[in-house]
């Protein structure tokens, strides 16, 4: 009786398409998830051929480990915090109320998150470092002789985090405070609470799962964070740093076993927040409410107020990508000790474009980039059509393995990934992909293809079960569902996750430099080099065209999301 | 042998009964309902029939030819869904003409259907219209035309007016029986309003916690509910406890009821169940059925006779007035009655009145 039940593929329609769908994805989530995974993980637990905790005492007896372990967790929740304080307040003052501009500012707040960490870093640079163009003008301003700070440290890794991760909060915050009934709240008011206990009360905490979410988001990144601790962390040691000067040197050993580390860190605190998530009940706002509206500010000056802040924050925000813009027109060696650049050229960019050299790595990015985001997009349409097959054992598997990638940092993805397919060995033959072009579309692909599985599966939900059955009944068979009913309605929202994919994969830089190879030099890896050259005008270029492609890509993806919501 | 066939129909959600040992015979050409509440399983036996989920033991057959394990998309039958399932990415055309061009046909057929199926749900003029600018009982009717446009060998029904408001299915209603009628289709229909139940179906099938309960046209599950259940899922209904008291023949039989000792009479309209002496059971009466007497009214005009069978003095505890109809609310010496009235004028709370309860009305309930 039990086991004629237990037949999935009974349950819906009976198709060979269906093995064949759960063979690749096997195989992939074995080659590309597990194995690498598991072969860091025995890896760190093995020395002269016996299995031991060895590596793991040694490591934790070093002051340096230690001291980069708990760096990289205070680093985290401090960001979280102040993330927190920046993101939501700015999210209430969006959602809530109405004053000249506001679309503006809330669109251009969320624009940190889509500006690639590496070019972040290297604008934060010519902003607010020593010889930054803020420090200029308060040495020029006070006739300083030296300048005036030195963007070193933990203030300025907090202050730079603070800067790329707050719109975590914000957007999520945002999102979360528009699917409130603000009905809620009225009935609170007609209660009798004041506004105070209402926030406190009502508000908050239908906004938990939002603020966990974004906690999540925004623990996770900093963890991974690379590319600021590597320019401008002075002091500050964190694992991701460690694991690299670890490679750098040649200590696999100690790299692998700190890369474990780094990802059981990361593994915890998805699970932390998930399990807090899972102890707490929240009510589907599925329900028929009142929107709400946002409250114009009518008094003058608080109307003044708010623009002002308004315009002083989108300044505060614009500010680094302007900064870049002025550098990329910077003469060579024009910009020393004046407050900014004292010569503009083209030739920053007329350098990119005409050497040969300077030219393919921004070709390289985009090839790979490009392979990596369609490669996702294929896997994404294979995983979700095998998901959201009803009675499918192993789903949760599948899901839960598909998001281990997006939950590690791309530290332990290129590390794990590096060594599994370094040298000949049982799983994978004479199969060896270091060294190769391909090491990196791998990686990318494997990196960020969460994002657009993600995508796809959110697009599907929204679809309507019915609909594909109503197909059926109407005599469509299974490939006709597909072309004709699920790939028209969710191509708008897997195109835009896609896209999303695709710009991160432009300017990835923490994985990459540990991997590439000259056939397969990212434009990220150019960006430092120029950088270490000083060679501040052509860095600020790569930067500035960076820049440009993400614009386009996520124009068109908001148009897409537009659409696919519509 | 009849069109469409369950045979001992099972299914399981995990640990959950959702469809237990389900049999239905459904002839062609008629129009037959399921009823009972959400989560009772007719949703999923409607489901099953469609091919969308597959029994776990029983058997389905379609005109003697088992279908059991046969694709929903190999059925061909029609199916309208609660939500329509409209494919939004497609105009009032391209729906209706989905199933169609699944089929291959040919360019000039496929518009010839379209259009006649869109004029018989007199939405001829619309085909170039995008679905969302519909409302909402136009796009019903575009589901249906969709549905229908296939010429399916049968029409399923999964609660598809749930969605309108009063006044459009009530209209809605008669239309789409007319049609079916017209088309001289076979439909199974699916619904937890017994009301429209009623009204469109030549047949139906109770259903309860997965099982069915009772099968039979619309006046004989009003009339003679045979379980409690039905009797209290169709309509307002008294129940009233009482225990058996003689046997001298089962069409007049005497009871007692359990509270307010009442003796009541009753005569059997066909020969029914003969109940053992002594032992609880339920009788059923209809607030439609009792008789109302104000007891200011003239002496001839109160029962005598033979009229004065199954009488009970009462006073009234509630009175509600719903246009047509009065409902009021009955004590009888501890026994709570329901009384459906047209012409409510002198039923004040707490008057007291004289019930009766018509022994050819009464029905004992397994």
């Amino acid at each position: 009786m039990k086991s004629r039940i237990n037949k999935p593929w009974r349950t819906f329609i009976p198709h060979p398409s269906v093995l064949v769908l759960a063979l690749v994805v096997g195989l992939v989530l074995l080659y590309g998830v597990v194995y690498p995974n598991m072969h860091v993980l025995t890896a760190s637990l093995e020395r002269d051929g016996a299995w031991t905790l060895r590596n793991y005492v040694e490591l934790l007896r070093e002051r340096a480990v230690l001291e980069a372990t708990l760096s990289s967790i205070w680093l985290s929740v401090l960001t979280v915090l102040f993330c927190a304080l920046v993101g939501v307040p700015l999210a209430f003052l969006f959602e809530r109320y109405e004053f000249p501009a506001r679309r503006i500012f809330s669109i251009l707040a969320s624009l940190p998150l889509v500006l690639p960490p590496l070019v972040g870093t290297v604008a934060f640079i010519f902003l607010c470092g020593e010889s930054g163009i803020l420090a200029r003008a308060v040495q020029h301003l006070f006739r300083l002789r030296d300048a005036p700070w030195s963007l070193r440290g933990w203030t300025a890794l907090l202050l730079f985090h603070t800067y790329t991760m707050y719109p975590f909060f914000y957007v999520l915050t945002g999102a979360g405070l528009r699917r409130i009934d603000a009905s809620l709240g009225e009935a609170a008011r007609s209660l009798g609470a004041r506004p105070l206990r209402v926030l406190f009360r009502v508000v908050l905490p239908q906004l938990t799962p939002s603020l966990l979410a974004a906690a999540l988001l925004t623990s996770m990144t900093s963890m991974a964070s690379f590319s600021a601790p590597l320019f401008f962390g002075g002091g500050v040691r964190v694992l991701t740093l460690e694991i690299f000067n670890a490679r750098q040197r040649g200590d696999v050993q100690l790299a692998l076993t700190e890369t474990v580390l780094l990802a059981v860190i990361s593994l915890g605190a998805l699970v932390f927040f998930q399990r807090y998530e899972g102890t707490r009940r929240f009510v589907a706002a599925a329900m028929k409410g009142a929107p709400r509206r946002r409250r114009p500010i009518r008094s003058g000056a608080a109307r003044f107020a708010a623009a002002t802040c308004g315009v002083v924050f989108t300044t505060l925000l614009a500010l680094p990508v302007v900064t870049l813009l002025i550098v990329s027109f910077a003469r060579q060696g024009s910009w020393t000790t004046e407050m900014l650049p004292s010569a503009y050229t083209v030739d920053n960019y007329a350098r990119i474009f005409t050497e040969e050299d300077a030219l393919s790595v921004l070709f390289n990015s985009l090839e790979m980039a490009c392979i990596a985001a369609l490669l996702a997009l294929a896997w994404s349409l294979c995983v979700a059509s095998l998901v959201s097959r009803r009675g499918l054992k192993g789903r949760r598997v599948i899901s839960l393995l598909v998001l281990v990638p997006w939950a590690l940092p791309g530290t332990v993805v290129a590390v794990s990934i590096a060594e599994a397919y370094g040298q000949p060995n049982p799983m994978t033959g004479s199969f060896i992909l270091v060294g190769t072009f391909w090491i990196l579309p791998v990686i990318y692909f494997l990196r960020f293809m969460p994002l657009v599985v993600r995508a796809v599966q959110a697009s599907l939900e929204q679809m309507d079960p019915a609909l594909e059955e109503a197909a059926a009944g109407l005599g469509a068979r299974p490939l006709r569902r597909f072309l004709r009913v699920r790939l028209p309605l969710i191509w708008p929202g897997a195109l835009a996750g896609t896209l999303l994919a695709f710009v991160i994969a432009l300017g990835e830089y923490v994985a990459s430099v540990l991997v590439y190879v000259p056939r397969n030099r990212p434009v990220s890896i150019a960006i430092a080099a120029e950088m270490r050259d000083f060679n501040l005008g052509t860095a600020a270029a790569y930067g500035m065209l960076l820049i440009a492609l993400i614009a386009v890509s996520m124009t068109i993806a908001a148009r897409l999301e537009r659409v696919s919501k519509a | 042998m009849s069109f469409l066939s369950l045979q001992n129909i099972s299914k399981r959600y995990g640990a959950t009964r959702a469809v237990a040992d389900v049999s239905l015979e459904v002839e062609a050409g008629e129009f037959f309902g399921l009823l009972g509440p959400s989560g009772c399983g007719k949703t999923t036996t409607l489901r099953m029939v469609a091919g969308l989920e597959t029994p776990d033991d029983g058997k389905i057959e379609l005109g003697g030819r088992g279908i059991t394990r046969l694709p929903a998309d190999r059925r061909g039958f029609g199916m309208v869904f609660q939500s329509y399932a409209l494919f939004p990415h497609l105009n009032v055309f391209e729906n209706v003409a989905f199933g169609l061009r699944a089929r291959h046909i040919e360019a000039v057929e496929v518009t010839r259907r379209v259009t006649e199926a869109l004029s018989m749900v007199s939405l001829s003029g619309y085909e170039r219209r995008s679905v969302d600018a519909l409302s909402g009982g136009q796009q019903q009717r575009v589901a249906i035309a969709r549905a229908i446009s296939i010429e399916p060998q049968l029409l399923l029904f999964d609660e598809p007016l749930s969605n309108l408001d009063v006044a459009l299915r009530e209209e809605t209603r008669t239309e789409l029986r007319e049609l079916v009628k017209r088309l001289k289709l076979t439909a199974l229909y699916v619904t937890h309003d017994q009301e429209e139940a009623f009204a469109l179906c030549d047949r139906i099938s109770v259903m309860s916690e997965g099982s069915i309960l009772q099968t039979g046209t619309p006046r004989e599950l009003y009339e003679q509910p045979e379980e409690v259940r039905v009797a209290r899922f169709l309509g307002r209904n008294n129940l009233i406890e009482a225990v058996r008291l003689s046997a001298t023949h089962a069409e007049a039989s005497m009871f007692r009821t359990t509270t307010g000792g009442h003796h009541l009479l009753r005569v059997a309209t066909k020969v029914g169940v003969n109940l053992p002496l002594n032992k609880p059971c339920t009788l059923a009466i209809r607030p439609e059925h009792l008789q109302l007497y104000r007891k200011t009214e003239p002496e001839e005009s109160a029962p005598s006779g033979t009229q004065s069978e199954n009488t009970l003095p009462a006073s009234i505890s509630f009175v509600s007035f719903s246009g047509a109809t009065t409902t009021i609310r009955l004590e009888a010496a501890g026994l709570s009655l329901e009384a459906l009235v047209l012409q409510p004028d002198g039923f004040e709370p707490g008057a007291s009145v004289t019930v009766r309860l018509p022994p050819e009305r009464i029905t004992i309930l397994k």
